[in-house]
């Protein structure tokens, strides 16, 4: 017996044995589950009802489609405003920059549900009506982090010396950064498209707390067929969302070199 | 329209700084047109700095640059008449090599076709031809290297500047490069001026070496005046292989080393002066024992390098390095002879330490930042300033740093046959000088002692 541990043990290739039955049991069988839930009815026939019941409600094509708008605002503005935020960051070598670091980083210590409950609380102080936009500048506000930090990983590690290549070869600043280091730092660009598009298709509290339930995302769509007991119709969206979420990463690692070139989540 | 004799660069008293550390200490140098300059130099010396300046990367802390007759100090880069040449090449890694080449011109607004021929007649001048569409990841060292060449050279700059563009490539391939950069320069007629630490590249490719250490100027000169005359026993140890010597000038074209009077065709020092003396290995004779001799001794190690035998001569307590086609035996007794005009004279930068002090009270003395004791001195009132020496074979030094009254860095060493020159910075940036007869490398933290009967005061 002990023999055996020690067999398992002396190749380190074995040490990984933990983490597989960890990911196998929570991550690859509840994901079969969900195929297995999708593809039934109710008493286990196969089918393909479910997803013809999505594709006959007009109502819940428009939730998802309304999402992912949703999802390509949130992401759009988090690149306009995260990019500069980024830039500005990599930029400073003074240690005001690491206060600023940890400025962006502080309020992912808080969880989000509390951060939104402070963002409905803030927009009632300041008498601003919730819906639509108070939707958009919470997801924003939520998300920005994990836009701006794979960006200024990746220009952080830039080589200056393409920059003085550039300015050697007679660009001015404007022309190095649309030439040179805006193509250079797309692959940390892509990273934070995968990091907050992905996950804002599928929230829900966010949005119940900051329409008062007026707005409806695709992910609280799913939550309400679950907690309704429609196993089998919710697993048949989330499987939509899914396949949508594995097509964009497809795309996002498609682009050349985008994983190459060192474009690392963080 | 300046005359052609005008340099095309003109850097007058220029001085770097970067923090409290001084790169380039007060630089001057004038580079004509259409001239292959190279600034030489050990790591650390500031020859990259001084390229950067001209680049326009840095701005010089004091002086002043003009390129083509115009300062350029508040220019910057992209608008300067120069091109760089990377020592990482620097290719952009998202466009292929035309795009590459191509970006310095699509930023001119170049028409497309005027554009596509230069992009291939650059190609052409580095051997690229067809490689036009080519991944820049793909390429080999050298390749990537002639890419960068085209990519600075297709902007028809009137200078072009090289970082080190060489040193990342193996020996055969540096060799073969060497050969073409030289060619390429004789066909644009533009400027080179190329920065390495490679002595032997410096003598092959130049038609003017610029000698740096510590941020100064060594030498300024052409590739033969370099090796020839060095200036100082820096150049000469850096140049090339040499013997390094004390010697005494006697008289004119007499001069004495290793206990033996030779013939030289040097004048104008004096009598009884100290000096240095440099013999190339290649310049001495070696022969069996015979009246001819000047020197004889012992020979203690053969080494056969290629063309020739790198052998050293134990003459009295002197090590001699000779170069010869003939092998000698190690334990041979032989002969060696050296003719006058072989024999390289230069001044002695000092013969003793002198550092600036203040007497603290009758047997201490303040300098380099530590109060040493010293021999006791009368009639001096406390607190006056005074000059310092010691002797270079007076001061010791320790191997654990603790151990002496203050601390340092061995920063260079020079064998003179018969001991080590040791040139110590101190922690309070003071150079201390050293002769030794115990072995230390670059880099060594040491500790310095300096004895009180070595210490001796001159009041001003």
């Amino acid at each position: 017996m002990s023999n055996l541990l020690e067999r398992l043990f002396s190749s380190r290739k074995n040490w990984t044995l933990p983490y597989v039955l960890f990911a196998a049991l929570f991550v690859v069988v509840p994901l079969l589950l969900i195929v297995v839930y999708a593809f039934t009815d109710d008493g286990g026939r196969l089918t393909l009802a479910n997803f013809g019941k999505f594709f006959d409600h007009p109502e819940a094509v428009n939730t998802f489609i309304y999402s992912i708008g949703i999802a390509i605002i949130t992401t759009i503005g988090c690149i306009l405003l995260g990019y500069p935020a980024a830039w500005i960051l990599s930029r400073s070598r003074s240690r005001y920059a690491q206060v600023l670091i940890l400025l962006f980083i502080l309020p992912m210590w808080v969880n989000v549900l509390i951060r939104t409950l402070a963002t409905v609380a803030l927009f009632d102080f300041c008498r601003l009506p919730l819906g639509e936009g108070a939707l958009i500048f919470g997801m924003i506000y939520n998300f920005i982090p994990f836009m701006i930090f794979p960006i200024y990983n990746t220009l952080l590690k830039m080589d200056r010396s393409y920059i003085e290549a550039a300015e050697d070869l007679g660009a001015n600043s404007t022309q190095v950064f649309w030439k040179v280091v805006l193509p250079l730092s797309m692959p940390g660009v892509v990273s934070g498209i995968m990091m907050v598009f992905m996950p804002t298709v599928s929230t829900f509290a966010i949005a119940e707390l900051l329409t008062m339930n007026n707005i409806k995302l695709f992910g609280t769509t799913m939550q309400e067929n679950i907690n309704n007991s429609m196993w089998n119709y919710g697993a048949a969206l989330s499987l939509i969302m899914l396949f949508l979420i594995a097509a964009t990463s497809l795309f996002s690692s498609d682009g050349k070199g985008g994983s190459e070139k060192g474009g690392s989540l963080w | 329209m300046q005359g052609e004799n005008r340099p095309i660069i003109e850097i007058s008293n220029v001085s770097k700084h970067f923090g409290d550390k001084t790169v380039l200490d007060h630089v001057h140098l004038s580079i004509k047109k259409g001239e292959f300059v190279t600034i030489l130099g050990p790591s650390g010396c500031g020859k990259t700095t001084l390229l950067r300046l001209i680049a326009g990367f840095h701005a010089a802390s004091e002086g002043e640059i003009r390129i083509a007759g115009e300062e350029v100090n508040r220019i910057p880069p992209y608008k300067r008449p120069v091109n760089t040449v990377f020592q990482k090449y620097a290719l952009f890694p998202h466009l292929n090599v035309y795009d590459n080449i191509a970006f310095g011109l699509k930023l001119k607004k170049m028409a497309q076709p005027d554009m596509e021929k230069k992009v291939k007649a650059a190609l052409k001048m580095v051997g690229m031809t067809d490689y036009e569409y080519r991944d820049v990841d793909s390429l080999s060292g050298g390749q990537q290297q002639r890419v960068a060449i085209a990519r600075a050279i297709v902007n028809e700059p009137e200078v072009l500047l090289l970082d080190e563009p060489l040193a990342a490539l193996d020996l055969k391939m540096r060799k073969d490069m060497q050969m073409e950069l030289k060619e390429m320069h004789r066909r644009l007629g533009i400027t080179f001026v190329y920065v390495t630490h490679d002595q032997e590249e410096a003598l092959t490719l130049s038609d003017t070496i610029v000698v740096m250490s510590e941020g100064k100027i060594q030498q300024i000169g052409t590739p033969t005046d370099i090796y020839n005359e060095p200036i100082n026993s820096f150049v000469a140890d850096f140049i090339g292989e040499s013997n390094i010597l004390n010697g005494t000038m006697v008289d004119d074209g007499e001069v004495i080393f290793c206990r033996h009077h030779f013939e030289c065709v040097d004048k104008g020092f004096g009598k009884n002066v100290p000096v240095d003396v440099v013999v190339r290995p290649e310049d001495v004779y070696i022969f069996p024992v015979s009246d001819a001799a000047q020197l004889t001794g012992v020979v203690q190690s053969c080494i056969f390098k290629g063309v020739h035998y790198e052998m050293t001569v134990l003459c009295d307590d002197y090590e001699i390095m000779v170069q010869d086609y003939h092998a000698f035996e190690v334990g041979q007794e032989v002969g060696l002879l050296v003719k006058p005009f072989d024999i390289h004279i230069m001044h002695k930068e000092r013969t003793c330490n002198t550092f600036e002090g203040v007497l603290k009270d009758d047997c201490h003395v303040e300098f380099l930042g530590c109060k040493f004791e010293c021999l006791p001195v009368q009639g001096q009132a406390p607190d006056t300033p005074v000059t310092v020496e010691v002797d270079f074979d007076r001061i010791v030094l320790q191997d654990d740093a603790g151990d002496g009254m203050l601390t340092g860095e061995v920063k260079f060493i020079l064998y003179k046959g018969d001991h080590y020159h040791l040139t110590v910075l101190s922690d309070w940036d003071e150079n201390v000088f050293v002769d030794t007869n115990d072995v230390w490398d670059d880099g060594d933290q040491v500790g310095i002692t300096i004895p009180k009967e070595a210490i001796r005061l001159k009041f001003v």
